[in-house]
């Protein structure tokens, strides 16, 4: 945080009216730092939770967009809770990645996009999450072959994985959920 | 009385014994169970973290499936429960946005915990206990999507909650002071970051131990699974197993803890196997 140069120029007006659509009000900051100190995860962040808070205030959606914090943010929601003032912390969260998955920004976790990639990818196919096929999809794309080959196989073989997916009947309602119903007026 | 049932994807995978647990307590109380017809996945944590309508579709469609039932939803898994609860909200407040037609559907949405231990319910349980589980001294894990945020859960005491331990209370088991009830154990970054997964977990687990806990039990699937397998990451010796307090309420109202329930344990259940040695020999014989 200390190189970024807050430039009240640089205001995103359009983010800042997708935060007001959703109801999150960063305005209402005055920087008491409740969220950053209750996060379970601040420690393994860039930009800590205020800070974050505080980017936003400003509009500056660019290094936000760019932070590890968005996608190491495991949407506990304490800090949402904790906040004096109300302000969906959590839900901004979501926005910052949602934009920066729209935009096509790099991601600073690679991994963690990948994994909810996986994820909706089984949901999309069959319904319902199916876990192999899930971790399976997720491994291949991410590359990371062996991380928790161990866990895995005991996993499997406690029989806590299983082995065929279930298909809903209304996979058509899914389809159009994942072909973006309710954003085709958007624009 | 009879319920609406959402399972989720977890209760058919690696939480299928939560699921068995679920339906045959229920068998016990006396309440009938209804899987919501044709149910589908609620996205979870990975749909509204990156896709706001994907996010809310997916779990209102399940809403909707039951729109005429008159019944409340009864939901094990807390991550499934937020979700549910999140959609139900956006479906009240903006119906319009949500392509909702007709009148808004009358049911509540109820995460297991805040059902069991309603006061009814629990002398029911107290009632039905065959062997408690006298003096053992358990840590009760809420995690946090059962209770937070507490607009969408509408849990009263999210940062206090007391479910947990009344029903362990009536098992006779005794829930110790601690204080990581309410942390995050980060299971949606589990697989993407084990590293951060592990410190938490880690942290968790020593919390409870210092405490005086020789169990943990929770009423979130994916806290069971993490912080028990993420406790064979870090390779302690003295790791606590994770139970559901549905599997302990069986327990105790059955006096025995079958083979087939201990083996799902990731960590050893001996602590709880012990406390119905002498059935439990019966039923492996």
């Amino acid at each position: 945080m200390n190189n970024t140069s807050i430039s009240p120029e640089d205001r995103n007006k359009k983010f800042l009216n997708k935060l007001k659509e959703r109801d999150i009000d960063v305005q209402a900051c005055y920087q008491c730092g409740r969220c950053s100190a209750g996060c379970p995860i601040g420690e393994f962040f860039d930009l800590n939770v205020m800070e974050v808070v505080r980017l936003a205030t400003y509009g500056m959606e660019e290094p936000l967009l760019n932070c590890h914090t968005i996608w190491l943010c495991a949407a506990c929601e304490t800090c949402a809770t904790r906040c004096p003032n109300d302000i969906e912390i959590a839900g901004l969260m979501d926005v910052l990645r949602e934009i920066a998955l729209r935009k096509g920004v790099t991601p600073a976790e690679p991994r963690v996009p990948l994994f909810h990639k996986a994820f909706l990818g089984s949901i999309s196919h069959w319904g319902r999450a199916y876990e192999i096929g899930m971790i399976a999809g997720y491994k291949i794309n991410s590359r990371d072959l062996l991380g928790d080959m161990k866990l895995g196989l005991n996993m499997f073989l406690k029989g806590k994985l299983k082995l065929t997916p279930h298909s809903i009947k209304g996979k058509s309602d899914i389809k159009q959920i994942f072909s973006g119903k309710g954003k085709e007026y958007d624009r | 009385m009879k319920l609406s049932y959402y399972p989720g994807c977890s209760l058919e995978g690696t939480a299928l014994d939560y699921d068995q647990s679920v339906r045959e307590l229920c068998v016990h109380l006396g309440v009938e169970l209804a899987d919501i017809p044709d149910w589908n996945c609620c996205g979870a944590s990975s749909a509204h973290m990156t896709d706001h309508e994907v996010g809310i579709r997916l779990p209102l469609r399940n809403l909707l499936q039951v729109a005429g039932s008159g019944h409340d939803i009864l939901v094990p898994c807390a991550a499934c429960f937020q979700r549910l609860r999140a959609a139900d909200k956006e479906m009240r407040d903006n119906p319009g946005h949500w392509d909702i037609v007709g009148s808004i559907p009358e049911f509540e949405i109820v995460h297991i915990s805040t059902f069991l231990a309603r006061p009814e319910i629990l002398e029911k349980i107290r009632d039905k206990v065959s062997q408690p589980l006298s003096g053992l001294p358990v840590a009760c894990y809420y995690g946090c999507l059962s209770l937070r945020h507490p607009h969408i859960t509408g849990a009263p005491n999210w940062e206090m909650p007391v479910n947990l331990e009344r029903i362990i209370e009536a098992l006779g088991a005794k829930p110790v002071n601690w204080s990581h009830r309410t942390e995050c154990c980060s299971g949606s970054l589990t697989m993407a970051r084990p590293d951060i997964a592990r410190k938490l977990v880690g942290d968790i687990a020593a919390a409870a131990k210092r405490a005086g806990a020789t169990a943990m039990v929770t009423d979130c699937p994916m806290c069971q699974a993490n912080v028990e397998s993420r406790q064979l990451d870090l390779g302690g010796e003295d790791d606590l197993p994770v139970f559901f307090a549905t599997e302990l309420i069986i327990a105790a109202i059955e006096g025995k803890y079958p083979k087939k329930q201990q083996k799902v344990h990731l960590v050893s259940p001996d602590v709880v196997t012990q406390h119905f040695d002498s059935t439990a020999t019966e039923d492996s014989a």
